[in-house]
């Protein structure tokens, strides 16, 4: 057992009734780290979260906190604190109040209490606000005043079920710098619980990406994105395009699949593939290239004939929606580094085209 | 852009005014006379009642003038005196008793699922919908049984007293209570208990500095509905009570047997009085949740 992790889930279970919401998830979240579990809804994510801060039991498996076992251990003797998707704040009370709970429960000395929470409330900006009940603030503030009830207690662990999800998208955005370079200046390990995949990007240290109870991948936010070992994280985490076929050739880390309309293509293989399997190819959109037929670079790297469809102008990309081998549409993103007003300079709907990619940036994935 | 604004707010401005007129048709009439015809109906004897408890006429029917005579009458009458405070001690004990027991059965029929379940929760409402009479005669035939077996087990002979009222007035108050205390123990947002014990509460803090405060409106609620309840009870009253401990409803009903007097309107008065600050009180405690 190693002492540097803070949590750690072997094999946990959760069943309710017949359905298993957490399936053998096995996680080690190391101390001081800033980790993201990231899903859709119903995945087992909030389950997972719920299970460590002691709220639900699990079915089978072991939770071990700096290596105690959590087993028999009720939420209020464990050492973690939770920031609730609502913010679950007191209403009775007054937001000084709110803060104080923790401490007053841990019956600390009144005038220690009184200084922490100024210090608390100091820490998230809302010292003028310690006199006010949680209805009078807005949802911003309100969730400032969750984190500074749970960060007062000092907890080994931090829990945070989709804390940001009430809030309006540029609220989000600013919240989430100020959530991550929180957690950088207190060193307090961060769980946080959420189904947007850019703000568990933005975040995190690393991220476990959820489906179905069942964890399909743990990695830092470029592995996840970047190197997606299996067809649902990478659909899930950014936009792809996949191109279905079969592997025909494997090697070492690389791979050939072959598309029903005969077209060979190559690519990475984060996971091993067998020969024969089904498989996609998957290529991100702002990785491949859409060059005029006959451009010399069209040589080297695979090179599929393809139409212009759709070409949507969005500022700094243009989106351009190609037909492959008269087959398939693909997407592909252009940045727009050059700054004209020249029609000629983008694409055209009817224009032929040829789409390069180098075998890098594809990926050949399984289910 | 001044298109624009025109055709946003045009219709609005035409709504605005139709709605604003609220023009009396002949059903909107017939409805309002309706309206004050039920309000009448209901209040106006109320209010002749409080009127002639201010008479000089001695039979309570005339208005010969304003006089305080029937008050101080009332407080001299000690057998009104004396109806007046066992109802009150009846009351208090009732209300006491069956708000802890209904706020106990409130919370575990709200918060625990157990076989049976949906029974007993039709059970504890059944008291408010069966007829009086019929809870008074089954309660007196429970005593009578009762008491016989505590004879036949201690010896001791038990009689019927306000003891049997106060049990007789929790019976029935009880699912009033629970009615009430689940209303806002419904609304009760659970997560609340939860982030307390995340907080590092027991069950006991959990339920002391959490769920009690946000739950006391409606606790509040149900109590001042169970001692107005008691207040004015009478068949139970009047069948379970014994010789000698008489209760002011029983005792205005003896009196008005033999005569109406002012005396009697004046004692109505002051509960009329009593009850509606307790209704306006539980309805505002109840409004503030």
């Amino acid at each position: 057992m190693s002492t540097t992790n803070a949590v750690e889930l072997r094999n946990v279970v959760k069943r309710f009734g017949d359905i298993a919401a957490v399936d053998h998830v096995s996680l080690e979240i190391r101390d001081g780290e800033f980790f993201s579990l990231l899903g859709p809804s119903g995945c087992g994510k909030t389950t997972t979260l719920r299970m460590i801060a002691g709220f639900e039991y699990p079915s089978s498996g072991s939770i071990v906190i700096h290596g105690r076992e959590m087993a028999t251990i009720p939420p209020h003797r464990r050492p973690v604190n939770t920031v609730f998707q609502s913010y679950a704040l007191f209403p009775h009370l007054t937001v000084a109040q709110n803060v104080a709970f923790g401490l007053e429960m841990q019956r600390r000395p009144k005038d220690e209490i009184a200084a922490r929470v100024r210090e608390a409330l100091e820490q998230v900006r809302l010292s003028g606000f310690a006199d006010r009940r949680p209805r009078q603030l807005s949802g911003g503030q309100q969730q400032r005043v969750a984190l500074a009830r749970a960060l007062i207690n000092q907890p080994e662990v931090l829990l945070l079920d989709e804390p940001l999800g009430a809030l309006d998208q540029k609220l989000r955005k600013e919240l989430q710098i100020e959530l991550k370079s929180l957690q950088r200046r207190v060193g307090i390990t961060f769980v946080f619980v959420t189904h947007d995949q850019e703000e568990a990007l933005t975040m995190s240290d690393r991220i476990a990406v959820m489906s179905q109870g069942k964890v399909l991948q743990i990695g830092s936010p470029t592995e996840i994105y970047e190197r997606p070992t299996c067809r649902f994280v990478a659909d899930f985490i950014g936009e792809t395009n996949f191109i279905a076929g079969k592997v025909i050739e494997n090697g070492a880390n690389a791979a050939t699949i072959e598309t029903p309309d005969g077209l060979r293509l190559r690519g990475l293989t984060p996971r091993p593939v067998r020969v024969g399997e089904p498989a996609v190819l998957s290529i991100r959109p702002e990785k491949a290239l859409l060059l005029a037929p006959g451009d010399a670079r069209a040589g080297h790297a695979f090179a599929i004939p393809a139409r212009v469809e759709l070409v949507s102008y969005i500022g700094s990309d243009t989106r351009i929606t190609v037909r492959l081998n008269d087959q398939r549409t693909f997407d592909v993103w252009e940045q727009n580094t050059l700054s004209t007003l020249d029609r000629d300079a983008y694409w055209q709907p009817g224009e032929p085209a040829v789409l390069v990619c180098p075998p890098d940036n594809a990926l050949v994935l399984t289910e | 852009m001044i298109e624009a604004t025109s055709t946003a707010t045009q219709p609005r401005r035409a709504a605005r005014p139709a709605l604003e007129q609220g023009r009396l048709t002949w059903g909107g009439l017939v409805l309002m006379a309706c309206a004050v015809l039920i309000y009448l109906f209901l209040y106006l004897p109320i209010a002749i009642l409080v009127l002639f408890s201010f008479t000089r006429d001695q039979f309570g029917v005339r208005w010969t003038g304003f006089t305080l005579d029937w008050y101080t009458r009332l407080f001299a009458n000690e057998r009104l005196m004396g109806a007046t405070v066992n109802t009150l001690y009846v009351a208090l004990v009732s209300t006491i008793v069956a708000t802890v027991l209904g706020t106990l059965l409130a919370m575990a029929l709200e918060r625990y699922r157990f076989r049976g379940r949906n029974s007993v929760d039709t059970l504890i409402y059944l008291p408010i919908v069966i007829p009086e009479i019929v809870m008074a005669v089954a309660l007196l035939a429970f005593s009578a049984l009762a008491f016989d077996l505590i004879r036949l087990l201690t010896g001791e002979t038990l009689r019927r007293s306000l003891t049997t009222v106060i049990i007789g007035h929790i019976a029935f108050s009880v699912s009033f209570v629970v009615v009430v205390v689940r209303t806002s123990l419904k609304n009760f947002d659970r997560r609340l208990e939860e982030a307390a014990a995340d907080l590092g509460a027991n069950s006991w803090n959990i339920f002391w500095r959490v769920t009690f405060p946000l739950i006391l409106p409606g606790i509040i609620g149900g109590a001042l509905l169970a001692f107005t309840l008691s207040l004015d009870d009478f068949i139970i009253s009047l069948f379970l009570s014994g010789p000698g401990t008489s209760l002011l409803p029983v005792e205005v009903y003896n009196k008005v047997r033999r005569a109406v007097t002012p005396e009697i309107n004046a004692i109505s008065t002051l509960m009329l009085a009593l009850s509606i600050t307790l209704v306006v009180l539980s309805q505002s405690v109840q409004r503030r949740q």
